[in-house]
């Protein structure tokens, strides 16, 4: 087996190339949030299957790993139905891991008992896309908020509950918080919305907060406001973040680390920085190349890449294989018979595919040249 | 005065020759919605136009009425919206006269929509019957809507799925067996079934992830050229104009603030607020910057206060802003006079897009007072001479 012979690679041969540690990545790769703070959790070979019909099952989510530290956010990219949301709920307990296991704080979790739950639910907390379904229309701020400052921080006391509530509104800016109160959602906007919602998020006092896309359901102009606000609460309350989207271009400017999703799994991760500027997977590689660009005007529209035509490639690629095999412009017969591990690629990089040497050679280049892949 | 009808297909120069005149005329355009409160005024006097063959990209957030305006010019709100005064002429090849859509009987509309002027509408994926086959969707529709017979119906369908890259087989599946950007490329082809010269497509691709939409954008592009189409694209997503579109123009709080190629908006915004816009993107490539986008947000359209209203977010406000007419008018520096902007000043050139200073409003519903003016009227303004 070759590893990187280029000169094999231009003859178009089709011998796959095993990376150079040739096995499963996941405990070596130091994840690029670490060096902000503390390891807060951790997700460890998490899977989730759905039943479906006739005894198949659907693999919603695969062996995913990752840890969030404290005061550092990792992003987690992937298109719809890649199952970024089904790990944000297996995260946050709403859903029984099939496989795998998650830590807090270095400790396994319990999720079964009533106090285990409501200690996890104290430390990890989740905010969703749509500020419009996610808040009670029947209950004003008030009762949104004041519902966890009681039930997580134990404050009886109705004037220290009442001090609470205003303070969680002034740490997401919505102030006069008297202003805001006795509003019932309909009454706020999109943004006021999701900026309830984290309020109700800090009123548990949480650890880590997993943000389910967001920002994608609010206007673009303000979407930035709210991703600064988020960054800011990071910073304050030193949160273990997990900012979900589709956006690989608010993951670059806003997280430590990327994680990008296929089908369910792990196809790269890395600094935010390395992945969206010198992405190696080739899925990675389309992300960054679809999203809209206005410095290369209409050109690129029209001679663009048609990934769609290669869905119909699909029928050849078998369970085994690699899930991106049907659209990547360097598979070969071994992807599609051969799904590839997480390989590491750098101290603190790695992807899952058979052909980086051909997919990403600059990359691989940087890491043989002493690991310092940004200039 | 009577045009010829001719065929579809521009000639050998590229042009088509002899009808110089925009395919869609949108003139002094307004829509209210009546309230108790007093009335809401979505579109105040829109004047826009749509050359043949060219992609127009209508930018705009909540509340900036740009589907109002597209749907006012089709005449398919309902009350309490109301058309309050303006016209929509459209000159397609194949009518023997230019038209005022809003001088239409409700059967002559009904003979233009679908065949003439098409819309694609918001969220079109979830607008599939879900328990047809997407064959029987298309050839019913087409069946009562089109001179044509079931066998002619199923053979145009056919054809419509190749227009879009769809395999034929699919012909026979639900819509819940088909991805996103599957339903979304059949309701595009819905929209073509006819043949029109007009297609007004509502944010087509805000639901589906960056790849798909960049494969249904560049089909668009291709069925432009193919088809001879003039479209307007409704979105918020101005990243995607500058890419797609040939002329931007773009909306805020029912009026029209700057209208340019996208060249032009891009590298010579002339409003604080597409500047701002321009700015709300964390962009993928070139260095890595702090952004702020737009502090604030889109004002109440009940009770507008008068002037501007993006005031109360602008960082070069001054408080002559408060009394200015919005007409649009050529930009100062550009050699181009189509190049047209609502704000009477000289915005100072900036490298990139974006430094609008934030400055602090209270985030609260759209405040009353405007936000303090930066020192001096703003970083260098000089009035238009």
């Amino acid at each position: 087996m070759t590893t990187g012979n280029s000169a094999a690679d231009a003859r178009g041969t089709d011998e796959p190339v095993i990376g150079p540690a040739g096995r499963p990545a996941d405990d070596e790769v130091e994840s690029a949030a670490a060096s902000r703070g503390p390891l807060a959790m951790e997700a460890i070979a998490v899977s989730k299957d759905f039943r479906a019909r006739h005894g198949t099952s659907i693999h919603a989510v695969r062996a995913v790993s990752f840890s969030l530290y404290r005061g550092g956010v990792v992003a987690l990219v992937g298109e719809s139905g890649s199952g970024k949301s089904t790990i944000a709920r297996l995260l946050a307990g709403q859903e029984k891991l099939s496989s795998g296991s998650v830590r807090l704080d270095g400790e396994p979790v319990t999720l079964h008992t009533r106090r285990g739950f409501r200690r996890y639910k104290s430390s990890v907390q989740l905010v969703f896309q749509d500020p419009f379904s996610s808040l009670n229309p029947v209950h004003t701020v008030r009762y949104h908020i004041e519902r966890p400052v009681r039930l997580h921080q134990r404050t009886t006391s109705a004037a220290k509950v009442g001090e609470e509530v205003a303070s969680l509104l002034r740490q997401v800016r919505l102030v006069p918080p008297e202003q805001f109160v006795g509003k019932y959602p309909h009454e706020l906007s999109g943004g006021q919305r999701q900026r309830v919602a984290f309020a109700r998020a800090l009123a548990a006092r949480p650890e880590v907060l997993l943000a389910d896309e967001p920002v994608s359901m609010l206007d673009v102009s303000i979407r930035l406001e709210i991703l600064n606000l988020l960054d800011d609460l990071r910073q304050r309350f030193q949160l273990a973040m997990l900012y979900i989207t589709h956006d690989i271009a608010s993951a670059r400017y806003f997280a430590d680390e990327v994680l990008v999703l296929y089908a369910g799994q792990v196809v790269e991760r890395g600094p935010a920085e390395d992945v969206t500027q010198h992405p190696a997977h080739p899925y990675t590689q389309l992300l960054v190349a679809s999203a809209p660009d206005p410095d290369r005007f209409g050109s690129t529209l029209r001679e663009g890449a048609r990934s769609a035509a290669r869905e119909q490639a699909a029928a050849m690629t078998t369970a085994d294989g690699c899930p991106f095999s049907p659209r990547c412009p360097f598979a070969v017969d071994h992807c599609r018979t051969h799904a590839p591990a997480l390989q590491r690629i750098d101290t603190n990089r790695a992807a899952a595919c058979w052909r980086l040497d051909v997919a990403a050679p600059d990359v691989l280049a940087g890491r043989q040249g002493g690991g310092n892949l940004t200039a | 005065m009577s045009r010829p009808a001719t065929d579809r297909q521009p000639g050998s120069d590229g042009s088509f020759a002899g009808l110089s005149d925009p395919v869609l005329s949108v003139r002094d355009f307004s829509v209210v919605y009546r309230a108790l409160g007093g009335d809401v005024r979505a579109v105040d006097k829109v004047n826009l136009d749509l050359q043949r063959g060219e992609v127009v990209g209508l930018a705009g957030e909540s509340g900036s009425g740009k589907s109002t305006l597209a749907y006012g010019a089709c005449r398919l709100l309902r009350p309490p919206a109301l058309i309050t005064s303006g016209s929509v002429r459209y000159s397609g090849r194949r009518i023997a006269q230019p038209l005022d859509l809003m001088r239409l009987s409700a059967a002559e509309l009904q003979r233009l929509r679908w065949r003439e002027i098409s819309i694609v509408f918001q969220s079109a994926m979830n607008a599939l019957n879900p328990v047809m086959s997407v064959r029987d969707q298309l050839v019913d529709a087409m069946v009562a809507h089109l001179d044509v017979s079931r066998e002619e119906a199923l053979e145009k369908a056919s054809s419509l799925l190749d227009l879009v890259s769809i395999p034929r087989a699919r012909l026979r599946s639900y819509p819940h067996e088909l991805s996103g950007g599957m339903r979304q490329r059949v309701m595009i082809a819905m929209a073509l079934a006819a043949d029109p010269e007009v297609v007004i497509m509502d944010e087509p691709t805000t639901a589906l992830d960056v790849v798909v939409q960049r494969d249904i954008l560049a089909q668009i592009v291709e069925l432009k050229d193919q088809l001879g189409l003039s479209i307007l694209f409704i979105t918020h997503d101005v990243s995607l104009l500058l890419e797609l579109a040939d002329r931007i123009a773009v909306m805020y709080a029912g009026q029209l603030l700057e209208v340019g190629t996208a060249d032009e908006i891009q590298h010579e915004a002339a409003h604080p607020y597409t500047k701002g816009l321009l700015g709300s993107f964390p962009s993928l490539r070139g260095p890595r910057k702090d952004l702020a986008g737009i502090p604030g947000s889109p004002p109440d359209l009940h009770n507008p206060p008068g002037g501007c209203p993006f005031l109360p977010r602008c960082g070069y406000s001054t408080p002559a802003c408060a009394e200015i007419d919005m007409q649009l008018a050529p930009v100062a520096s550009s050699a181009d006079p189509a190049h047209v902007t609502a704000c009477p000043f000289v915005l100072p050139a900036t490298a990139s897009p974006g430094l609008v200073q934030a400055v602090p409003v209270p985030s609260g519903p759209a405040s009353a007072e405007p936000a303090p003016a930066p020192a001096q009227g703003g970083p260098g303004l000089e009035e238009e001479l």
